[in-house]
């Protein structure tokens, strides 16, 4: 009965929430942001995301309210579309074909029309309010087009190696005065532009570096600016030595927005985050989407508390992410530094992290280098506390290796009294930390080295152990040394030359004999630790190795040919479980297995494995896909219902000759509104369990009753069965003659009827 | 709006000794007072009843001290030579010393003149001691011999001869009238029965013995001789307890605290060290200035009096709890009670509207200067007098939070003769602690980088630069000396770990040339 779910990769959000700028809507209640191949709209207020415009194929490159209608706004795509959205309910209104296969970026709206401009190159244009000239600065251009008259060119010349391009600019509203920021942090104000050769500016200077955004208030009264710096700076116009500021905003400034009728300001940050500013210059709210730095130092890993998953975030953070909800939960700060926003800076950092079983205790690595010195290396463990809900600081060890930390993993078993915790390093070392109870200085327990060992002086690069924590796997280069943490002892080393090992991974629960390695000359082991031998190799290019910790599942990446394969196995069976050729172009950096909420119960042999845990992975160009999960269709009670029905009916369809009913293209459709109609519109659950549980009994007899009532009547024919069973055989009887129903059944008929079912009848149409 | 994160502060654990309960107890001392007399201190002796004076033995007199005065309450100088042993009788009446003349002298404590004078040692009369029945006195001289009087009569009753040296320290029992015990350089301690004419109990100590000391309980008995501390369980016929040997130089007196938990004993190493007597474990340290040869504790532990063979005779007074309380309370002056609770206990009603009150974050002033990046303002602050000598973590802190803003060049640039000889002392002081030297050595190479122009301009700058240069030199040489006994540890940890082969599975190793590689002692396990 079950169809079967294929298994897919499913784009599951993290997109950019920063691209372009925020749009607020005129009551400043509604926050509109162009995200990935979507438009999200956010409550200003709660931080909540109302809805999420879908339907542009490619990425969106432009949100504008709609100036004729202000619950309107257009979106622009790299697809080639523009479409207008009625965004408080979140409807599609019309799509409007662009022809050109540029990127589309709608700048602004004059009174009249629509203005859409093609922007290849162009770094800003704006209109003034009036409508009557466009701005755009282009390097060190600065051009004005005047709708009635001709084309007006402003040149600023780069004297003396100043860099005096323009990076943003900004049209006084009621002036004919221009604001533009330039990358050498100036702020230049332009006027009398309009008379050829008599133009002037002043300059305004507060920042240090690039000039961002600048943004007038709709009334003109004030000048906003943002640059890397993350202050925003409030500039009175016409009163320019008065400013506020309203600094460590978090990371550097790239957009501002003002609301129409400027009571909110919205700034846009590099770290994936809108900031919404109340006019008095004071936080009111932070939308903050996942934090995507250069590159994900740590590993992804999976909160055993919260099942978020932890990477590092913004600059010395690490930050917890909800994958259900697609929202930040929370940062934990790991450097506690004070951030200097300045570019070309050192900073401290989070490079490792790793959690114990229970999420009792999360170890984190943070390091800075500087040219020219010496390594700078902190290892802090931190204690979950239940009262505060977050981690605390409990140790830091600074300088606990000489070189750069290349592995780390805490001790697995769940129920052991001590904690343990293994550090592999360049410098030739790993130590064992482990969890002191009482020393004279400190109070409380506190971490403290355990054993520092070495084999024949070569780099250890993993670390892994096993699922009950009796054997330390750690590799150096080529060679896998397998240690006792009991008494510290090297019982085996096991080698399969040529080639550095790259990955190592015990197996779990049945599996627990076998340990997997990966080497870096494309060849996949298997060694059995009963005998200390090779149980079995093979040849490919694994790129990403890692084990599901709730089954005895081990997934393998493959990158060959510019794409990455995923092959699913258990080490005790030589055929893979699963196998997906072509997964994503380009090359997996990091996954993670993150264990469901609740189980399924798929019999499929191929999707057993994603019965227990999700896998999510992170490609390459995390711009474009940053965090996809490989998913079965969802097995759900309302999934069988429907199921049921539409095969039901199906056969229906075919005997019958009441052809009325206009089948759904997906159930999707019922389900949606059945959860999202109120709950106390909805028929009473006991109504909808004995339906549901009809619809689980094979009703072969009643094909002919269905033909001959409606909908609504099947409906009722559930009802009536399960409400009448004794009566089966008489119905059965009368089955052949004419529909005569007796007297409780036609009462029932008529209770049925009077019930408004009208929302069960698109389920069952369906 | 995150607020402004302070500065962090690296915290270090304190070297050096750890805080007990005892190093508390035995710190909780004043300043000592020092009080010269005429030649060494030979003997100190409290006396037994309140105000405990104490008699002191130096050279030729013996002064009374009061408990709390510096000046002597009383002189006893009518000695021809060096005096030796000024002992109180148990009722704190009468006084008995030896002297080098071998007359046994008994003072009245308030009078002036010897009330007897017991003549019969042939040789200097070292020990001196009332028994228990006030009576007698027992007498050990350098002649091998020691002797009983009667004080009334002040007449010889018995003489031991069995010593084969002399006779250096001797005690009573506080219990029995009968028993004594003397130690002598011929390594023995004797314990003599009155009742009969000779010893009833050797033990060897194996040293010259020079102190002993009796427990309350009198069923163990503490001896001092040559380096060790001895114990010996008298009730089990003279057994040896247990050894000591903390000290680095002769033992010259032993003392018990007045709970009896405590053992003291000081030498000529000057030190005094207290062992805990349950499990004989040194559990504090006094340091003195000179060798010391006599060493009392006053009743309760109030005062500590030690004599030194230089002369001084140094004395602690425990420090009374008012006075402690008094310190910290004048340090820590705070407004009254109700300053706090004023207008905390307001109960808001129904209808009001709460403002809560912004709580402003204290910031230290360093950190105040940095955030507002004026980078050298912030590094004066912490190099203030206070900070920088008492606290250099913090200057230290500061300088790599500057390195790490990457603005420390400037911080350090531009500095007057003052600013800039300030900054090289604190150096000098901080540069080879091996906590500071990864933050501090690249901020010297900045400022010789900055500097390097002006040098020979100001003779105090030069000054400190050439005292850094052989801070330098001298902490090369350290490290070149440490790397070689490195070396040499090495060599002998890998003798002496027995070599252990690691199996190997037999496809790991397929040729001669890998095994020769393993030979090579393979794990080194280092205990840290």
């Amino acid at each position: 009965m079950v169809e079967h779910g294929d298994i897919r990769v499913v784009h599951r959000g993290g997109s950019k929430i920063n691209f372009r700028e925020p749009v607020l809507s005129h009551d400043s209640r509604l926050l509109l942001c162009a995200s990935g191949e979507c438009v999200k709209v956010f409550s200003s207020s709660t931080e909540e995301c109302v809805h999420d415009l879908q339907g542009h194929t490619d990425l969106v490159t432009g949100v504008l309210l709609n100036p004729s209608n202000h619950l309107q706004a257009y979106s622009c795509s790299a697809d080639g579309t523009v479409r207008l959205w009625d965004f408080t309910d979140g409807i599609l209104i019309k799509v409007q074909l662009h022809c050109h296969h540029v990127s589309v970026q709608p700048l602004s709206v004059s009174v009249f029309s629509l203005l859409m401009c093609m922007c290849v190159t162009l770094t800003r244009l704006l209109s003034s309010s009036q409508g009557e000239y466009i701005a755009s600065a282009k390097g060190l251009h600065l051009e004005v087009y005047f709708f009635k008259k001709q084309k007006f060119s402003l040149k600023e010349d780069n004297k003396k190696g100043a860099k005096n391009t323009f990076t943003c600019l900004s049209c006084h509203p009621k002036d004919d005065c221009i604001a533009t920021g330039h990358e050498d942090g100036k702020i230049r104000l332009w006027r009398n532009f309009n008379h050829k050769r008599e133009y002037t500016y002043s300059t305004l200077h507060w920042h240090h570096s690039a000039v961002s955004s600048v943004r007038f208030t709709p009334e003109g009264t004030n000048l906003l600016s943002g640059g890397v710096e993350s202050v925003l700076v409030q500039w009175r116009y016409n009163q320019e030595t008065q400013k506020d500021f309203l600094p460590r905003l978090g990371a550097a400034i790239t957009h501002i927005a003002v609301s129409p009728d400027g009571e909110l300001f919205c700034t846009a940050h590099s770290d994936n985050k809108l900031t919404v500013i109340q006019s008095c210059v004071k936080v009111s709210a932070v939308i903050q989407g996942l934090v995507k730095g250069e590159s994900v130092r740590t590993d992804l890993m999976v909160d055993p508390r919260s099942k978020a998953l932890v990477l590092n975030g913004k600059p010395g953070h690490l930050q917890f992410y909800s994958l259900q909800r697609d929202k930040q939960l929370y940062n934990l700060d790991i450097v506690q530094q004070e951030y200097i926003h300045e570019s070309g800076l050192q900073q401290f950092e989070v490079v490792k992290a790793a959690f114990d079983t229970r999420g009792n205790w999360l170890a984190t690595v943070e390091e800075r280098k500087q040219k020219d010195s010496t390594l700078e290396l902190n290892l802090k463990l931190w204690a979950y506390d239940e009262q505060t809900q977050s981690f605390v600081l409990n140790t830091t060890v600074s300088g606990p290796h000489e070189a750069r930390i290349t592995a780390m993993c805490f001790c697995h078993t769940a129920d052991s009294q001590t904690t343990m915790l293994v550090s592999a390093s360049q410098d030739g070392h790993f130590k064992a930390w482990q969890l002191e109870s009482n020393h004279y200085f400190y109070e409380g327990p506190f971490w403290s080295c355990d054993f520092v060992g070495a084999y024949h002086s070569l780099v250890p690069e993993c670390c892994c152990f096993s699922a009950d924590g009796s054997l330390l796997a750690i590799s150096f280069q080529e060679v896998v040394t397998v240690w006792s943490p009991a008494s510290w002892e090297l019982l085996t080393t096991l080698s399969q030359p040529p080639g550095a090992i790259r990955d190592l991974c015990f197996g779990r629960q049945s599996c627990s004999k076998y340990l997997l390695g990966t080497t870096a000359k494309n060849l996949l082991c298997c060694w059995n630790l009963l005998t200390c031998t090779l149980e079995w190799s093979t040849s490919m290019d694994v790129s990403l190795l890692l084990s599901d910790p709730l089954s005895e599942n081990m997934a393998a990446f493959c990158s060959h040919a510019g794409c990455t394969d995923l092959f699913v196995f258990k080490p005790s069976e030589p055929r893979p479980l699963f196998s997906h050729k072509a997964i994503c172009s380009g090359k997996v950096t990091r996954a993670v297995f993150a264990p469901r909420e609740e189980m399924l119960e798929s019999c499929e042999e191929s999707s057993q494995w994603l019965n227990r845990s999700q896998l999510y992975f992170l490609t390459q160009y995390m711009v474009n896909i940053p965090l996809v999960i490989d998913d079965s269709v969802a097995v759900t009670p309302f999934y069988l219902l429907l199921g049921k029905h539409r095969q039901q009916q199906q056969e229906k369809q075919d005997r019958s000759f009441s052809a009325e009913r206009n089948q759904l293209p997906q159930g999707s459709v019922a389900i949606k509104e059945l959860l999202h109609t109120p709950a106390h519109v909805l028929p009473s659950a006991s109504f909808l369990c004995s339906m549901f549980v009809r619809s689980l009994l094979i009703s072969e007899k009643k094909s002919e009753e269905e033909e001959m009532e409606s909908d609504k009547e099947e409906e009722s024919e559930c009802e009536m069965e399960a409400s009448t069973m004794g009566q089966g055989q008489t119905a059965e009887a009368q089955e052949t003659a004419a529909p005569a129903l007796t007297k409780a059944q036609a009462r029932e008929l008529r209770r049925v009827k009077k019930l408004d079912h009208s929302w069960l009848s698109s389920l069952l149409d369906s | 709006m995150a607020s402004f994160k302070p500065t962090k502060i690296q915290v270090y654990p304190k070297l050096g000794e750890k805080v007990t309960q005892d190093t508390l107890y035995w710190k909780n001392y004043k300043a000592p007072v020092q009080i010269k007399e005429f030649g060494a201190v030979t003997n100190i002796d409290f006396s037994p009843v309140a105000p405990h004076n104490y008699a002191v033995t130096a050279f030729t007199r013996i002064h009374i001290y009061g408990p709390f005065s510096q000046e002597p309450v009383k002189s006893f100088t009518r000695f021809k030579d060096t005096a030796y042993c000024g002992r109180f009788r148990s009722d704190g009446q009468l006084l008995v010393a030896g002297c080098e003349d071998s007359v046994v002298r008994l003072f009245d404590v308030s009078g002036k003149v010897a009330l007897r004078m017991f003549k019969g040692h042939t040789k200097a009369v070292r020990v001196t001691d009332f028994t228990s029945d006030r009576y007698h006195i027992l007498t050990g001289s350098d002649d091998y011999t020691c002797r009983l009087w009667d004080i009334p009569n002040s007449t010889e009753l018995t003489s031991y001869q069995e010593h084969t040296d002399y006779i250096r320290c001797g005690i009573t029992s506080k219990l029995n009238r009968d028993l004594f015990i003397t130690g002598s350089y011929d390594h023995t301690l004797k314990l003599f029965d009155a009742r009969v004419n000779k010893s009833v109990m050797t033990m060897d100590h194996g040293q010259p013995v020079e102190s002993l000391l009796l427990y309350p309980s009198e069923g163990l008995l503490v001896s001092a001789g040559g380096r060790y501390v001895k114990v010996w369980d008298l009730l089990k016929g003279g057994q040896p307890l247990v050894s000591l040997k903390n000290h680095h130089k002769t033992v010259t007196c032993l003392c018990l605290s007045s709970n009896g938990q405590r053992l003291l004993s000081a030498s000529l190493d000057r030190h005094v060290k207290v062992y805990n007597t349950t499990n004989y474990k040194v559990v504090h340290n006094f340091d003195y200035a000179a060798s010391i040869l006599s060493l009392g504790l006053a009743p309760d532990d109030e005062s500590i009096v030690v004599g030194m063979t230089n002369g001084i005779l140094s004395i602690k007074h425990r420090k009374s709890s008012e006075e402690t309380k008094e310190i910290s309370g004048q340090q820590k002056r705070r407004p009254a009670y109700r300053v706090f609770v004023k207008g905390k206990n307001y109960v808001p009603k129904q209808d009001d509207y709460l403002v809560s009150k912004p709580v402003k974050q204290h910031l230290a002033k360093y950190d105040k200067q940095l955030k507002r990046f004026n980078v050298s303002k912030a590094l004066d602050t912490a190099l203030e007098t206070w900070t920088r000598f008492r606290k250099p973590e913090i200057t230290v802190a500061v300088i790599k939070e500057l390195d790490r803003r990457g603005t420390l060049k400037n911080a350090l640039a531009g500095r007057d003769e003052r600013g800039l000889s300030q900054l090289l002392n604190f150096l000098v002081g901080n540069l080879v602690d091996p906590r500071f030297a990864p933050v501090l050595v690249p901020a010297t190479e900045m400022i010789l980088d900055i500097y390097q122009s002006v040098i020979g301009q100001s003779p105090v700058v030069d000054v400190q630069l050439q005292r850094l240069q052989d801070l330098l030199e001298r902490e090369i040489g350290y490290q070149q000396d440490l790397l070689e006994v490195l070396g040499m540890l090495d060599t002998m940890f890998t003798s002496s770990l027995p070599r252990k082969e690691v199996p190997c599975s037999g496809i790991s190793r397929p040729n001669g040339l890998a095994q020769g590689d393993a030979s090579a002692p393979g794990p080194q396990p280092q205990a840290t």
